[in-house]
């Protein structure tokens, strides 16, 4: 077992050091080390705790052992269908900041870069809160970074609009994406931004993206996680967020489809008074897969985090929910609360859920919930019994049990867009 | 209108309804009075088609149709309507929008288009109306939060948007007060018309002050023993239960 683990991500590893350029803006100390956390620990299967239920080891085996890097050129004829019309739409193509295809405009105290253009202090901040040895694939993206986005709100500053970064993979064979984003906001500066994630082209991709997110005092940062990345996308998705003093971090994550979805949302409540919201959709069928993994990290008191994660899975897919919550000793006074309802629509299909708290404070509220079952017979006997047939009796059902999280989306055309989605779905 | 013949019903093992007979014509109320267990929501169950009973004999016809063949939806599409004794909470669908679908997917089986919208509220206030429903209620999840009363009264405004030939109340008497009592059953008055029918399925005779049934019939041991006129629930009311299962004891359970 050892020796094949090592051989798949080595050859991971020399493919894509074959097609690999110099990545300047990661300072070369990084990069060793993430090759080296890499070669070491080998990419996660299913015998690793964190991805039982994602074996990320078998998928590159079994569809990335050729990995050849033909990736296509976009227009913006390509990109058109995907932006959202009251946002700032920018592109990521491939991993790589793509200023060509998107929207310029000016907005007071809004900084857009790609990665390597990016002050010596900047990049200090690569890296600071993503790291390698905490896991293989952030060593993997860290090792291979594309030249992703730098997004900055500098303080003070309230920016009107939302900010959408596309993110869009295309390519003529298998192929792999390391897509990297580091997001700032300064001091009592508020801004929301969308995340979308689309695969568009005929081939498989292994899409490992990865993004540093820091809130600073008193902000306020609303995200969403758009994904609908088709059945030949395997992806994982890392967002490590740093959470300070008297701020808001909020993340709707909906995920409508893609083959495997591994979403990794780690957030650290490092500073008093702070709070964070997570929470998730998503819809599987056929053979998908989608692993939703949380870990909040209490470490100071006064903090609140809650959590709401649905699921619906039909067919042979799978969901998952591993949801982890830390209270530090020095965290009293924590809230901390978090739910998990799924509804599985065949007998073929598999839920996980698996909260863990860890509290070792004395003074703190934290509750935890799942549920998982199929659609209530008695709801739906009533519905049809009122002339409802029973295809709309089921979509009116998993409507309701979807709304409250769908509620959530302050951006119209993404909330049209993710309503629209949902329903091709059921 | 709806025709049951020597129908056996029953769960699991137990064999429930042993042999009903009943004919209901257009314009009739019927009233179905029986003690606890005797099957009487049984009866109105597999007349809706829950698919926990299994129809072990016997046929049922309505409107000409074989009813036992119909899906649940079929049935209410041909103009059968349940009320629920125990009405469903349904967070999260508003009773708006269910309202709408289940109309629409009505006249859908019947090839009419679709309700235009304005009429469809204008039928909403109307109806509401009926039952002295709040129409604040509407906008809310099905029957979510709802009274016990305001559940029943829901039971009947639903019936009265969806028009049907052949209503079935099952217990809609039970759990409701002396005045919410007199609402439903005023409500179910002024729907009455030559064209359709009503089955009333009640433990007590209270109901049938208000709703004065045609016929009345004594459901025991999963058999109609005893028919009459609505003076049979007065003698019922008077001497209790206790005469007819003394009656009827020796029927095989």
């Amino acid at each position: 077992m050892i020796a094949e683990k090592s051989t798949i991500t080595h050859n991971l590893l020399e493919q894509l050091q074959k097609h690999a350029g110099k990545i300047a803006f990661m300072p070369d100390a990084e990069i060793v080390s993430a090759i080296r956390h890499l070669e070491s620990k080998g990419v996660p299967n299913n015998k690793h705790e964190d991805y039982k239920y994602c074996n990320i080891e078998s998928v590159l085996r079994k569809e990335f052992k050729q990995v050849e890097q033909e990736l296509n050129t976009l227009t913006s004829n390509d990109i058109t269908p995907l932006k959202l019309e009251e946002a700032i739409n920018l592109v990521v193509v491939n991993g790589n900041y793509s200023e060509a295809l998107s929207e310029k405009m000016i907005v007071k105290g809004l900084t857009i870069k790609s990665l390597t253009e990016l002050s010596s202090s900047e990049k200090e901040l690569l890296s600071s809160q993503a790291k390698s040895e905490t896991d293989a694939l952030i060593a993997l993206n860290t090792a291979f970074s594309g030249n992703g986005i730098f997004f900055q709100v500098e303080k003070n500053n309230v920016i009107p609009m939302p900010v959408h970064i596309i993110y869009v993979n295309s390519g003529n064979s298998n192929f792999v994406t390391n897509a990297r984003n580091f997001t700032h906001i300064g001091a009592s500066a508020e801004v929301t931004l969308i995340e979308s994630f689309y695969n568009i082209g005929s081939s498989k991709v292994f899409s490992n993206f990865v993004s540093e997110k820091f809130v600073g005092e008193n902000a306020r940062l609303t995200c969403y996680t758009f994904q609908n990345e088709g059945s030949l996308s395997y992806s994982v998705n890392t967002n490590q967020v740093k959470v300070s003093k008297y701020s808001n971090y909020t993340n709707n994550t909906y995920t409508l489809s893609g083959e495997l979805v591994r979403n990794n949302h780690n957030v650290e409540l490092a500073a008093e008074n702070c709070e964070a919201h997570l929470n998730g959709l998503f819809i599987t069928n056929g053979t998908q897969s989608v692993d939703n993994h949380t870990l909040i990290d209490h470490q100071k008191p006064n903090c609140e985090s809650n959590e709401l994660y649905k699921g619906i899975a039909k067919d042979k897919s799978t969901g998952t929910f591993n949801g982890k919550i830390f209270v530090r000793k020095d965290a009293q006074k924590t809230n901390a609360y978090q739910s998990s309802k799924n509804i599985l629509m065949s007998d073929d299909a598999t839920i996980n859920t698996k909260p863990q708290l860890e509290i070792y404070a004395d003074d703190v509220k934290c509750s935890h919930g799942t549920s998982t079952g199929k659609v209530d017979t008695e709801a739906l006997f009533y519905l049809k019994a009122r002339g409802i047939g029973e295809e709309n009796a089921r979509k009116l059902l998993l409507q309701a049990f979807a709304q409250e999280l769908i509620d959530k989306i302050e951006v119209a055309s993404l909330k049209e867009r993710v309503l629209h989605l949902f329903e091709k779905a059921l | 209108m709806i025709s049951i013949k020597n129908l056996h019903a029953s769960i699991g093992e137990k064999e429930i309804l042993r042999g009903i007979n009943l004919e209901v014509k257009a314009g009739e109320v019927h009233a179905i009075m029986g003690p606890n267990g005797s099957g009487k929501s049984t009866l109105s169950s597999v007349l809706a088609g829950r698919e926990d009973y299994n129809v072990t004999e016997g046929t049922v016809t309505f409107n000409g149709k074989n009813l036992l063949d119909l899906s649940p939806e079929d049935r209410a599409r041909e103009g059968l309507f349940l009320a629920f004794q125990y009405p469903v909470e349904i967070p999260g669908v508003s009773n708006i929008n269910f309202l709408r679908t289940a109309l629409n997917e009505i006249r859908k089986y019947h090839g009419h288009e679709e309700m235009p919208a304005k009429d469809f509220l204008a039928l909403v206030k109307d109806k509401s109306k009926l039952v002295e429903l709040d129409s604040k209620l509407a906008s809310r999840g099905v029957n979510e939060g709802f009274s016990g009363g305001e559940k029943k009264r829901n039971e009947i405004f639903q019936m009265a948007m969806l028009n049907p030939q052949l209503a079935i109340l099952d217990e809609t008497d039970s759990g409701l007060d002396i005045d919410a009592l007199r609402i439903v059953a005023n409500g179910v008055n002024k729907l009455k018309s030559k064209d359709n029918a009503t089955i009333l399925i009640t433990h007590y005779q209270r109901l049938l002050d208000y709703i004065v049934p045609d016929f009345v019939h004594i459901l025991y041991k999963g058999r109609i023993v005893k028919s009459g006129g609505k003076e049979l629930a007065l003698e019922l009311e008077a001497k209790g239960y206790d005469e007819i299962k003394a009656q009827f004891e020796s029927l095989e359970s």
